[in-house]
């Protein structure tokens, strides 16, 4: 159960950023979360929607190089340490964390978004260890 | 086999002497009989009799495409119009196409040196050769033909167009040998196979020529053809194909020098270079009498050999071609051209991404950007990979042209794409102003 989740390419991250954005919704497409992870010269937005595969063929039809990859949607319970236990689990298991956000989904919990390099092996032990994990039809 | 061994294996000494004799000969000619070429020896303050042999060569003036064009169609004609018996032409980028007038000895020169090449790849009187070139104004067909009809092999002037007809003719009747472009017989081949009929055939050589070609395309039409394949080198300007060829050791393309004179010039100093070295090859015409052109700048970068090949022929030989002297940059004093980047960027992901060159110059030292396009190919949704892609291209580049560049990841379409080559560049050096 995972998160398809659509990463887009910005050359420059201050004026596209707002160019995307205005497409996607321009599209209809109705964004869940958004994180921007950048570098001095360009940055890679990561984007949760329920339509994320509609969003990618937008995106791509105005010329942005975008690609749908999937992470992990954990929702980390409403208690201290409980993210450090849910990152402590997965690293004990021996499988890498390439990056970490936060997604702003209703619910129980504060949700999370997790790309490990065995997104598979990391959920598992997350559910048998009793954590929540969701999947894109808990995107409501 | 050897067509003309008593030329083809000269010595040194008598091809140098045969040199010096055929080039005073032909600057006489072109200083009295061309206008336009008296005018530009004039103008150095140069008479024929200044020239005495090639030791000479370098004090001549140089030829150039702008040359032909400011002459079109006839102005650098050195005979009558009742001697010529032909014009070629190719197709200039821009405007008008450069000719070649050819006289009735020029078509017989030019045919023998087609024989030589066509014989350095081992066909003789017995094969029936297939000419895949184009049939016209190009030089290819008919230069290809006249040459295997002067050898005596047996002629199929198949022209361009049909590859069906010229697959079935190939099977019909025993054709052991081609005479076409590289991409058009690897597209023979394609068909062939797809059609399941490689077993059919008989062709035992390809000589391939008018467009630049790797190695490794000769390995896949040899092992997928079963057949040997040869390099023909030529410019309409100077003659056409067989200019130029390379005998089965592959160790270079053995120019026919009895007839035209290479020299390698530095293409910025515009000096002529001590044998050996690098630069840009210039070639003279001994023999032609319609349309002689004297140190025609070819712009193709290269070095010459002189040793003696193991093929047993002492005719100098052009080494495999770096690319153009009008696309070549010289940045911080290293010669870059953007074939070499192109080169480069195809081994980072077994594929050639969009790229651009950007080279500008800050508090007077060259920078050199290079931005490629972040195709879906290329992209990741980690950034660490992406600084990894940014990181393995600077250092191909930094192998390839011994510089440190700026590697650039754009969106993809934020460069213009080109069909063309050499717009891979943009210099924001003002240095030709
Ligand atoms: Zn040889």
């Amino acid at each position: 159960m995972f998160v398809k989740q659509l990463s887009v390419f910005l050359e420059n991250t201050e004026g596209r950023l707002d160019e995307v954005l205005k497409i996607l919704a321009q599209g209809g497409i109705d964004l869940l979360s958004a994180s921007l992870a950048d570098t001095m010269e360009y940055g890679v937005l990561r984007l949760i929607s329920k339509e994320p595969d509609k969003a990618k063929q937008i995106l791509k039809e105005a010329g942005f190089a975008a690609r749908i990859d999937e992470v992990i949607a954990v929702v980390v319970p409403d208690a201290v340490g409980s993210l450090a236990k849910v990152v402590g689990m997965i690293h004990a298991a021996g499988i890498n964390i390439s990056y970490i956000y936060g997604l702003s989904i209703d619910g129980e919990g504060a949700p999370i978004a997790i790309k490990t390099d065995d997104n598979a092996k990391a959920e598992g032990l997350l559910n048998a260890a009793g954590v929540t994990t969701l999947g894109m039809e808990d995107l409501q | 086999m050897i067509w003309n061994e008593a030329k083809e294996c000269m010595s040194r000494d008598e091809i140098e002497a045969l040199q010096s004799a055929r080039l005073v000969k032909v600057v006489n000619r072109v200083y009295h009989n061309v206008e336009y070429y008296r005018k530009k020896m004039q103008a150095v303050g140069l008479e024929p009799g200044d020239i005495k042999g090639i030791e000479d060569l370098d004090k001549l003036p140089y030829t150039t495409y702008q040359d032909l064009r400011d002459t079109y169609p006839f102005g650098l004609a050195a005979v009558p119009k009742s001697e010529m018996v032909r014009v070629h032409a190719s197709s200039g980028t821009t405007g008008k196409p450069k000719i070649a007038v050819y006289t009735r000895r020029d078509i017989d020169i030019w045919a023998e040196c087609v024989a030589r090449c066509l014989s350095m790849a081992g066909i003789t009187r017995d094969d029936i050769i297939q000419v895949g070139y184009g049939y016209g104004l190009f030089t290819g067909g008919l230069g290809a033909h006249y040459g295997a009809e002067y050898l005596g092999a047996l002629v199929l002037p198949m022209s361009t167009g049909n590859t069906q007809k010229l697959i079935d003719m190939m099977i019909d009747c025993d054709v052991t040998s081609i005479a076409c472009t590289p991409s058009y017989l690897l597209h023979v081949a394609e068909d062939l196979e797809k059609a399941g009929l490689i077993d059919k055939i008989k062709l035992k050589s390809a000589i391939c020529g008018a467009e630049p070609w790797t190695d490794e395309m000769r390995d896949q039409m040899e092992s997928r053809l079963h057949i040997k394949a040869y390099d023909i080198y030529g410019l309409t300007e100077m003659m056409g194909p067989g200019v130029a060829c390379d005998c089965e050791y592959h160790r270079g393309l053995h120019i026919w020098e009895d007839h035209f004179l290479p020299e390698i010039i530095d293409p910025v100093t515009l000096k002529q270079l001590p044998k050996g070295s690098d630069g840009e090859l210039v070639i003279t015409n001994l023999t032609k009498e319609g349309m002689p052109l004297i140190r025609y700048r070819t712009k193709d970068l290269t070095s010459i050999q002189y040793d003696k090949c193991e093929c047993g022929r002492t005719m100098a030989r052009i080494q495999r071609f770096r690319g153009r002297s009008d696309d070549m940059l010289i940045i911080r004093g290293v010669n870059v051209f953007p074939s070499q980047v192109e080169a480069a960027l195809l081994t980072v992901e077994g594929t050639t991404p969009h790229y651009m060159l950007v080279v500008d110059r800050v508090d007077n030292t060259d920078t050199l950007e290079v931005q490629v396009e972040v195709a879906e190919n290329f992209f990741t949704d980690e950034i660490k990979s992406l600084e990894k892609l940014s990181k393995t291209v600077h250092d191909k580049l930094k192998m390839a042209i011994g510089l440190n560049a700026k590697v650039k990841l754009v969106e993809p379409n934020g460069l213009e794409h080109f069909d063309g080559k050499s717009k891979h560049v943009t210099d924001k050096r003002k240095l030709y102003q």
